[in-house]
């Protein structure tokens, strides 16, 4: 992969991306153990399973896939004494749009994750243990592969590993392009070769019922890596870094209509939005003003950038009181964005500027979950292709004036029914770009009336696009 | 379905040293499941022939214990298995939306261009266009997770970011044979 380096920005604290764009670092073990590599891990056997579990619960960290579940709490709800076997699995499916950070630890530093997941499984004694990679990494699953091989045959896996009497095994499975993969449980029901289908939730809580219906724990790439962190430092130090409940560093991946887009790390709620998309980022594109930003992966609510934000503070005496909140001055972190609506979800910042018309965003967003709903449940499979549809007709100029209305409604009747998130994902932007734009979406509805029985709004108006658009699908 | 998909080629003989990376990828698995090893036998017989040929059901089946029809209901829903030879390098476009703020559309209409493809009859479930001469398809993908680079693209395995102008473009096409 022909990646540009890039300096880390002085206001960065890279933790778990100190050696993406380190000048002279290469994935190979050598590199790795050169910088003390694997010292962790050998710390890390000299603890007892119990004691790992119990420094990431003081750590606080929290999941970086896009829940945000703590994850010493997961880790909790295995069993010490568990008679079946245990299961730990890296979620390494990273599809969520604008997410962007496990491709750069997976492809220039495979290593730390390794040492993170061999913590993580001696913690939960997972002796047998997957990495799930999206089917379009394919450099990616062999440098893996690659690593594994390196670790093994420098005894860091396989039996017995560096004397502890603890044996473990690692496999890379490679996914085939689908989203859903990403959902802990559709991930599972793919490594048990079927289709994707999320599992109900109870009973089917990985940590009780997972791969194989024994106690699994799945975890993102990036929240394996802090574990190597949170035993090299104690979860004490750790949950020094960043805010209380909101510790470590987060990982932001911004795209979109910024001057410079990237990764960046950074302590958990270091700096505000303004100073991310402003100072980081370089500002909006020559003559551009900032119109609408999705803060945590295409499934959270969008942002307006001239909105004010009315939030909770909890006052010196205790009492609570309102505050109101510029656009710029939204803390990045998870507590923060849940307080003005949206979420912190994987870190992916998707900025779109005063160029942009939302109704032409959120029908992108549309056909990304059109296309992804796995198809179980009613309401997401049917629901996310009619909302694409509606928005297709809106940006393609065949809108009337009911559209946004139903598309509301759409949205109002999947969120909640479904078993698994995705129901969420694909009923917030559409709920959230309404709320916060209606201004584009009345303008692309108001141009047309719908005749008095038409059945479709586009039969109606364009009947030849329509007949073509029924042989197509 | 299209007529293409009623006329799958069969699937050809599988040699010996791609069966021994089959049993080599079924041992990662436990014994009892075997089935886990169905997306990896898939892949290795896709990156082998191009394409799960008909029969391929049948055989990743019999390799598995499972039945038939448990390996068609998985090639039909991962949108990375095809029933149909593509051309001889694949490109995939990023699609959603930071790539396409950044300009995929175009790029796609470019790559359509420059390798000669017309990619008015791709649908949902026939997603990839061939080139008349067979050297290049393409399709349209989700999400790459490579947001910040913008418009990305791959060619067979691979990756190329920043597409952002058909110079760039048909440089990466002059790689590939």
């Amino acid at each position: 992969m022909v990646s540009l380096v890039k300096h880390p920005h002085p206001r960065e604290r890279r933790l778990v991306f100190k050696n993406v764009d380190r000048p002279g670092w290469s994935p190979d073990i050598d590199t790795y153990l050169q910088d003390g590599g694997y010292d962790d891990l050998k710390k890390g056997f000299g603890m007892k399973p119990q004691e790992i579990v119990g420094e990431v619960k003081t750590s606080q960290l929290r999941g970086r896939g896009g829940a945000g579940f703590s994850c010493g709490m997961k880790w909790g709800f295995i069993k010490p004494d568990e008679k079946k076997p245990v299961y730990l699995i890296c979620n390494a499916d990273e599809s969520e749009p604008g997410t962007f950070k496990d491709r750069y630890i997976i492809h220039q530093d495979p290593h730390q994750l390794l040492e993170g997941m061999i913590l993580s499984c001696y913690a939960v004694n997972a002796r047998l243990a997957y990495i799930y990679i999206r089917g379009e990494f394919p450099e990616g699953a062999r440098i893996l592969e690659r690593a594994i091989q390196e670790a093994h045959a420098r005894g860091f896996l396989g039996k017995n590993i560096l004397g502890s009497g603890f044996d473990l095994e690692i496999f890379v499975h490679r996914g085939a392009g689908a989203y859903i993969c990403g959902e802990e449980t559709g991930l599972i029901e793919s490594l048990e070769g079927k289709r994707a289908y999320p599992r109900i939730k109870p009973p089917y809580f990985p940590a009780v019922l997972g791969l194989y219906q024994c106690p699994t724990i799945v975890n993102n790439v990036e929240t394996l890596c802090n574990v190597k962190h949170i035993v090299r430092l104690g979860g004490a130090e750790f949950a020094k870094i960043g805010r209380p409940n909101n510790t470590g560093t987060r990982i932001l991946c911004v795209s979109g209509d910024v001057q410079k887009p990237g990764y960046f790390e950074l302590e958990c709620g270091a700096v505000t939005m303004g100073e991310l998309l402003n100072d980081l980022c370089g500002g909006p594109k020559p003559g551009r003003k900032f119109k609408a930003v999705i803060p945590g992966g295409s499934s959270a609510k969008v942002l307006r950038a001239d909105d004010t934000y009315k939030i909770k503070v909890k006052q010196p005496d205790g009492s609570m009181a309102d505050q109101e909140l510029k656009f710029d001055d939204i803390v990045l972190d998870f507590d923060s964005l849940a307080a003005v609506g949206s979420m912190a979800g994987s870190g992916g910042v998707i900025v779109m500027d005063d160029s942009r018309d939302m109704v032409w965003a959120l029908n992108n967003i549309n056909e990304f979950y059109a296309h992804e709903s796995c198809g179980q449940c009613t309401p997401c499979r049917e629901g996310s292709l009619w909302m694409k549809k509606i928005t297709d007709r809106l940006a393609g100029g065949y809108g009337v004036a009911a559209d946004p209305r139903t598309l509301k409604s759409v949205a109002d009747n999947i969120a909640g029914r479904t078993i698994c998130a995705f129901g969420e994902a694909c009923a917030w932007p559409v709920q959230s770009f309404l709320q916060k734009f209606p201004e584009d979406f009345a303008g692309a509805a108001a141009k047309n009336e719908l005749p008095r029985g038409a059945r479709t709004a586009l039969e109606a108006l364009n009947p030849a696009l329509a007949a073509a658009a029924a042989e197509r699908h | 379905m299209s007529a293409a998909a009623e006329e799958i080629p069969t699937l050809p003989s599988v040699p010996a040293e791609l069966e021994a990376r089959i049993d080599e990828a079924i041992t990662h698995y436990p014994p009892d499941f075997k089935r886990s090893a169905t997306l990896p036998l898939l892949h290795l017989l896709q990156e082998h022939f191009g394409f799960l040929g008909a029969g391929t059901e049948e055989w990743v089946a019999h390799k598995l214990g499972l039945e038939p029809v448990n390996v068609y209901e998985v090639i039909t829903f991962y949108p990375m298995f095809r029933r149909a030879p593509a051309g001889r390098h694949h490109i995939r476009v990023c699609r959603t939306l930071s790539c396409a703020l950044g300009g995929s559309y175009e790029l796609m209409r470019q790559l359509c261009e420059l390798a000669k493809i017309d990619r008015s009859h791709a649908t949902h479930h026939a997603p990839v266009s061939n080139a008349a001469d067979g050297k290049f398809s393409i399709e349209f993908v989700e999400c790459l997770a490579s947001c910040g680079t913008a418009p990305v693209c791959m060619v067979d395995d691979d990756f190329y970011e920043n597409v952002a102008t058909k110079e760039a473009a048909a440089q990466i096409l002059q790689r590939y044979e």
